[in-house]
């Protein structure tokens, strides 16, 4: 599917922004991820769905790589193909009224479309983010604009709570998580939770569509594909 | 009109394009993208008698045209794919099916043939010697003549369908175990698996692939699966499917002049979704220019 860029600018010093114009249909749940074909690269890209709406999907992509380095060079008009709707996302009907929305620094994005719905759905999340310092903090003002309570969490404590997203969590009245974020906040966060929760994961990938084995990790009662049965697993399925 | 129907031993396929081993699972994870039954046959997922869980990941590893792979043969095993994945396939799939299958002794071999050459709508069967990414086992069969003459002998034994056996690149010399297993009676050849490789990561100072060597495959191995094809074909009477970087309809026209009667697409399916489908339509136009209005007319140059 052919997706133009509209806009691609930094918001950190690692973080940018991209917004492409295109046919949406294919996304149907926040926390699903498109695979962006990037030229002078054979794989894809594999990157989260941060907002979407009929014609614009908007990805918030941190730099890691040689291939997310050449996407902050792509200028506006410039068409990209991008495989959309890629995984299960997170299933908002299964929350709570209160849901914890945890983003861990580059997993804040798929917390943002996640927020949307389901105050569009008529629940009342809270948004937790945890960032090192205050300089890497993004995003802020999107959640806040949606009227959505926003909480900050920094190591270093320059900005908002102190430490990390675990400590956060103490103070915070919810009934239910969802989150996203490197695997040691997620690993604190199962062993600290006692309310439904889900986690989605990262994996180096090869196609994004269940067909290469690429990403497959050992659950209970068997395997699942991170790009196609994942990357959302359930608090009971998962094996650290 | 354009004919684009090859034979191979005997099966009829309506085009010579069959996606590989390993990048199409059991088709399911491609009917959103398109109607599979453009296809010329689908060889799946290789299958072994036990269900593996396969190698640790990050298991894929980017290359300059191409990619690294180190799934280490994920399967559900053969007692499964013939309860659920072959049900489930032949509701999407009505073309001749390719049963592709590894292992890791003689009798593995033996068993998963005896069970999947009864199988309805399984017409080929294409043995794997040449998996880079398993130990003891897998390759092992693969590049030593013998060896691979023993596997071959033994399928032989109990198939009832046609047995392709799958050739690795990684041998100093391709032919000769190419002509050990057509006079162990194979059917037919296919050429060439991935080749051996390795990336490493440079923040990290340690090996991308969990498993630290992996099977590279892509377009730039494309020149490389084309001259052993080229070389075994000079060499063997029984029929070659080449595969190896395939990506558009040239790349399959080329591979037939270099004597291939079929092929396989195989990377290309896992950056592409729509990549076989859009070679199958693209091949009448490349014929149009080249002036060939029969594929199967094509000779080795």
């Amino acid at each position: 599917m052919k997706f133009e860029i509209i806009s691609n600018d930094q918001l950190t010093a690692s973080v940018w922004k991209m917004v492409l114009c295109g046919d949406t249909a294919a996304i149907t749940r926040p926390g699903q991820f498109v695979q962006v074909s990037l030229p002078g690269f054979y794989l894809r890209r594999p990157i989260s769905v941060c907002d979407w709406d009929e014609q614009t999907v908007t990805l918030v992509y941190k730099v890691v790589g040689q291939g997310t380095d050449a996407m902050t060079t792509l200028p506006v008009g410039f068409e990209l193909d991008v495989l959309t709707g890629l995984g299960n996302g997170f299933d908002t009907s299964l929350t709570g009224d209160k849901p914890l929305l945890i983003g861990g620094g580059v997993g804040l994005p798929p917390m943002v479309a996640l927020c949307r719905q389901l105050l569009a759905e008529g629940k009342h999340p809270t948004v937790l983010a945890g960032f090192n310092t205050a300089d890497e903090v993004f995003l802020r003002d999107e959640v806040e604009a949606m009227g959505a309570k926003f909480v900050l969490a920094t190591m270093d404590g320059s900005a908002g709570v102190k430490g990390l997203v675990t400590d956060a969590m103490k103070d915070l009245d919810y009934d239910s998580i969802c989150t996203c974020g490197p695997l040691p906040m997620l690993r604190a966060i199962y062993n600290q939770t006692t309310v439904p929760a889900w986690y989605s994961f990262e994996e180096r990938m090869g196609c994004g569509f269940g067909a290469c084995m690429g990403c497959t990790v050992k659950v209970k009662g068997g395997y699942k594909r991170i790009c196609k049965d994942g990357p959302v697993l359930e608090h009971d399925e998962i094996i650290w | 009109m354009k004919d684009l129907s090859v034979t191979l031993s005997g099966v009829k396929l309506d085009n010579p394009i069959i996606p590989a081993s390993g990048t199409y699972g059991f088709g399911q994870e491609f009917t959103p993208y398109y109607d599979i039954n453009v296809l010329g046959s689908l060889s799946f997922k290789g299958t072994t008698s036990e269900s593996r869980f396969g190698n640790p990941t990050p298991r894929i590893a980017e290359c300059p045209n191409g990619m690294l792979n180190s799934v280490g043969l994920q399967n559900p095993g053969v007692d499964h794919v013939i309860a659920h994945e072959l049900p489930e396939l032949r509701k999407i799939f009505r073309k001749p099916i390719m049963a592709n299958i590894s292992g890791f002794s003689i009798e593995e071999y033996v068993r998963c043939v005896e069970l999947l050459t009864q199988e309805e709508q399984v017409e080929l069967l294409e043995i794997n010697i040449s998996c880079p990414n398993v130990h003891g086992g897998g390759m092992a069969f693969g590049t030593n003549p013998e060896a691979a003459a023993q596997v071959t002998r033994a399928v032989k034994k109990v198939a009832t369908k046609p047995v392709y056996i799958k050739l690795s690149p990684n041998v100093t010399d391709i032919v000769s175990i190419a002509k050990a297993c057509e006079d162990a009676g194979a059917d037919g050849l296919s050429l060439i698996n991935t080749l051996l490789g390795m990336r490493i990561d440079l923040n990290r100072r340690k090996p991308v692939l969990a498993n630290v060597m992996g099977g590279y495959s892509g377009p730039g191995i494309f020149p490389v699966a084309l001259r052993m094809v080229y070389q075994v074909t000079g060499a063997v009477k029984i029929p070659v499917i080449g595969m190896g970087g395939i990506s558009t309809a040239r790349d399959v026209i080329e591979m037939m002049m270099a004597g291939a009667k079929a092929v396989e697409v195989g990377a290309a399916n896992l950056v592409n979704p729509y990549a076989c489908k859009e070679i199958i339509e693209q091949l009448p136009v490349e014929m149009e220019k080249l002036r060939i209005d029969k594929l199967s007319d094509i000779q080795r140059v």
